[in-house]
């Protein structure tokens, strides 16, 4: 049999742990309010437009040739690899937004040879409205967790959860904030299939140590010592999981090619992430807001006619 | 035994169904029964095939002060006609006040308005001023029907660009969303989408002298022919957009861009009367386009829509025309065309303008298939290995339940109308490749824990399974929570990820606690008849 077995005092850290969080969480902010995110076209609104050539794209010449005709404002990077560039322009009020890419891309077919790979045009007010349903979907997303845990275990468990699953939303915008990755749609979907993740990593911790309270209920034994044991008796099972999804991750960076890149960036940062406060977080919670073999007991009580 | 009889039955006839469901993904050719049996390779979103999306915001504020303009002159020229004296008619576009000389005169106006329009305005008195507004019911019908009839329109024109497939449909309460898969020449669909050119009949003012430029009369309005010479037009339209039938662009006989246009019954009566009326006298044809800018006012950027006129044809009148006839005047052999195909398709009930557009070339389309395929395969292919490593035999049914997973998300994605794969989707395949096996990893921990604990082998299988249940069914739950508000508020591509994850996540509960016990209890019964009190974990 291939087991892990680790008899880890992980609750003894609980305390560094909350200081460590802390900070990093800080950070994240302070990443956040000082340097942003760096928004897609998805959120920002803008127009993207991505061409590749057969051989190195000649991208100083287009930097020169956009300056010349009057696309100041656009930036010109490759795009995976030497033979894609990425243009992007910023919404231009006044000009008409929608047919920009149209006749930038005659223009530049008047002088290059290349084939064009993907337009993305999104107005000023879709990006908008793109921000506020995401905010929404994500806040409700969490709202109803919270009942659906509350309802399945004590009201504690799922401050325990929620406050685990807004630890890692933060650290992975924070991520996104302190590298500059680009902020996009797909990144968004990620950060909500993080929240699905982290959470089954949570209830797994916290069904253990449910069972295991209702299993305690006639001993005497010290809280602390059973969430230990409970983190001891699932961490196998929290590592393997974790290590087979970073395993399918890591073959969608590699091979997902550049436009899944911040989508499985995201994904990988929140399964490590989420690993983490599952551990530490959740159970932290639990201990700070001063659960104890009594409070399950009772709810098993109430449960009976 | 039965109820696992009835397992084993229900599980090989999905193993069946989903087979024979995602063979015509994953084969070029299938058998014709197969076919038959409504089996077809999954739907590939435009990420996947190439093609672009438009979001098209219908300007609706545009057409409710157009009908409110028209409201409100159709109000004046009733009360002039039934003699009905007011002091004052000020209409600012959202609110028309009449200030009546006297009692009686509003009440006389109050019983017009009511019988001509009955619901259609609200009134409210203040001495003897009136002031109309549109009902809210009437609003919300006025753009419900506009709407609508973008969308017809839209889906006429879209239709005479012969793209196979082409999705033309309503979103919210004041979008259209247009998906073109496959097409090449988006500066074409642009244009043909994005137009809102018709024509208008009209009479010339020939009575008024089109220089004295300060007296023209209220009835008529000026205009400038292609030279420049300044026309006097009559307000009174004959004839619109509306009116047509059916258009066809072809030359006439001097060899100049021509336009053939067929009218309606009632349309053919009233240019007949009209045209026999008037025989000898100047006609306009006028070309109207709406034009939609973005302006920056006081700071505020604003959409602002400018209505361009030009006349492409004056003519005398020579005979009587009714149904068919045919305008010349036009620039060139292309808006011809064009015009001819906005009328067929219908008019516009309000301006449009682009907000959102995605578009995916041919080749990144096969790009990203070819990438998705991979990244599914080698993470998949990870995840198989470890498992054999890691749990031996039980990896071997963790493995059968993990690849069945796949085959049932594809072969319910292919059953399922409407639903599309897309890159995300794939993303979320390949997800769910790494979460499926959570479940089982939680069964196989458990059983691991059982026999540490020194029960025998069916009795620790029967446990592992037993106690991990409940929580596999919480985790999973709150993964479907989150995934279902992702269907409900992603759009496009990230509902194609959403709609993945779902199906995985219920398709990977069945296949990794159903299946896999089927094949654990089918190997171990028969290893303990040998005596056999171990198993391979």
């Amino acid at each position: 049999m291939r087991t892990i077995n680790i008899n880890f005092d992980f609750m003894k850290w609980h305390k560094n742990a909350i200081y460590v969080s802390s900070l990093l969480i800080f950070l994240s902010l302070f990443s956040l309010f000082t340097k942003g995110l760096n928004y897609g076209v998805d959120f920002k609104g803008g127009t993207i437009i991505e061409i590749g050539f057969q051989k190195d794209a000649p991208i100083e010449d287009i930097r020169g040739f956009l300056k010349e005709n009057n696309y100041a404002k656009s930036s010109v990077q490759y795009f995976g690899s030497n033979k894609d560039i990425l243009i992007r322009i910023p919404n231009i009020i006044t000009a008409d937004e929608a047919t920009l890419s149209n006749t930038l891309v005659a223009d530049l077919n008047n002088n290059y040879d290349f084939s064009l790979k993907r337009v993305e045009y999104v107005g000023a007010q879709v990006g908008e409205e793109l921000r506020d349903q995401g905010i929404m979907a994500a806040l409700i997303a969490l709202f109803l967790i919270m009942i659906y845990i509350a309802l399945r275990f004590e009201y504690r468990f799922s401050v325990g959860a929620i406050l685990a699953l807004l630890h890692d939303v933060f650290l992975i915008i924070g991520i996104f904030s302190i590298t500059q990755i680009e902020f996009n749609l797909s990144v968004f979907a990620a950060i909500l299939a993080v929240i699905g993740y982290s959470l089954n990593d949570t209830i797994v911790v916290f069904d253990r140590i449910r069972e295991n309270f209702k299993s305690a209920v006639l001993e005497n034994v010290d809280t602390t010592m059973i969430m230990n044991e409970s983190i001891n008796q699932t961490l196998s099972r929290t590592l393997i999981t974790s290590l087979t999804t970073l395993l399918v991750l890591i073959s969608l960076i590699i091979f997902g090619g550049e436009i899944l890149f911040g989508f499985a960036f995201a994904l990988i940062a929140g399964v490590i992430v989420g690993t983490y406060s599952s551990v530490y977080i959740a159970s932290s919670t639990l201990l700070l807001m001063n659960i104890s073999v009594k409070d399950v007991v009772i709810e098993i009580d109430d449960d009976k006619p | 035994m039965k109820t696992l009889s009835f397992k084993k039955i229900l599980v090989l006839f999905i193993v069946v169904f989903s087979i024979l469901y995602s063979l015509p993904t994953f084969v070029n050719t299938v058998p014709t029964w197969l076919t038959s049996m409504n089996a077809q390779k999954m739907n590939l979103g435009l990420d996947l095939k190439g093609g672009v999306h438009f979001l098209m915001e219908v300007d609706l504020d545009e057409v409710v002060s157009g009908k409110f303009k028209k409201f409100s002159n159709d109000i004046r020229s009733q009360l002039r006609k039934d003699k009905i004296r007011y002091n004052n008619f000020n209409n600012n576009l959202s609110e028309i006040n009449i200030e009546f000389n006297d009692s009686s005169s509003y009440e006389a106006a109050e019983d017009l308005i009511k019988n001509s329009y009955q619901e259609t305005f609200e009134l409210t008195r203040t001495g003897n001023k009136m002031k109309v507004i549109i009902s809210s019911k009437s609003l919300d019908d006025i753009r419900i029907a506009a709407i609508k009839q973008n969308t017809t329109t839209l889906r006429n024109r879209v239709n005479e660009l012969g793209v196979a497939e082409p999705i033309v449909q309503q979103s919210g309460k004041t979008r259209i969303v247009v998906e073109l898969p496959g097409i090449k020449d988006t500066t074409r669909a642009k244009e043909i989408i994005g137009a809102t050119a018709t024509l208008e009949f009209k009479m010339v003012d020939e009575d008024s002298d089109p220089y004295a430029t300060d007296n023209i009369s209220i009835n008529s309005k000026l205009y400038y022919d292609d030279s420049g010479q300044p026309v006097l037009l009559k307000r009174n339209v004959i004839l619109t957009g509306e009116n047509v039938v059916d258009a066809n662009s072809n030359l006439d006989r001097n060899g100049r861009a021509a336009v053939n246009i067929t009218l309606d019954g009632p349309g053919a009566k009233r240019f007949a009367n009209i045209t026999d009326d008037n025989i000898g006298k100047l006609m306009a044809v006028l070309f109207i386009e709406s034009k939609s800018e973005q302006r920056i006012v006081n700071g505020v950027s604003k959409r602002i829509t400018k209505k361009y006129e030009k006349i492409i044809s004056l003519a005398t009148i020579q005979e009587r025309l009714s149904k068919s006839f045919q305008i010349t005047g036009l620039d060139s052999t292309k808006e011809a065309r064009d015009l001819a195909l906005y009328l067929r398709a219908g008019s516009m009930a309000a301006p449009m303008y682009i907000v959102e557009e995605r578009t995916i070339g041919p080749s990144l389309g096969a790009e990203n298939i070819e990438k998705g395929k991979i990244s599914v395969i080698i993470g998949l292919l990870l995840v198989l290995m470890f498992m054999v490593y890691y749990y031996r035999v039980f990896g071997l049914f963790a493995n059968t339940a993990l690849i069945l997973n796949i085959l049932i998300i594809v072969s319910v994605m292919s059953l399922i109308p409407g639903a599309t794969l897309t890159l995300p989707g794939i993303a979320g395949i390949v997800l769910t490749v790494g979460m499926a096996v959570d479940a089982n990893v939680l069964i196989f921990e458990r059983i691991k824990e059982e026999v540490a604990n020194g029960s025998t082998p069916l009795a620790s299988i029967e446990l592992g399974y037993k106690k991990a249940f409940s929580t596999i069914l919480d985790a999973n739950i709150t993964t479907l929570i989150a995934s279902i508000i992702l269907f409900i508020f992603g759009t496009g591509p990230i509902k194609g990820f959403a709609v993945t994850l779902s199906i995985g996540v219920m398709s990977s509960m069945f296949t990794a606690i159903v299946v896999t016990r089927i094949l654990a209890d089918l190997t171990y019964e028969n290893n303990l008849h040998k005596k056999t009190n171990k198993i391979n974990i």
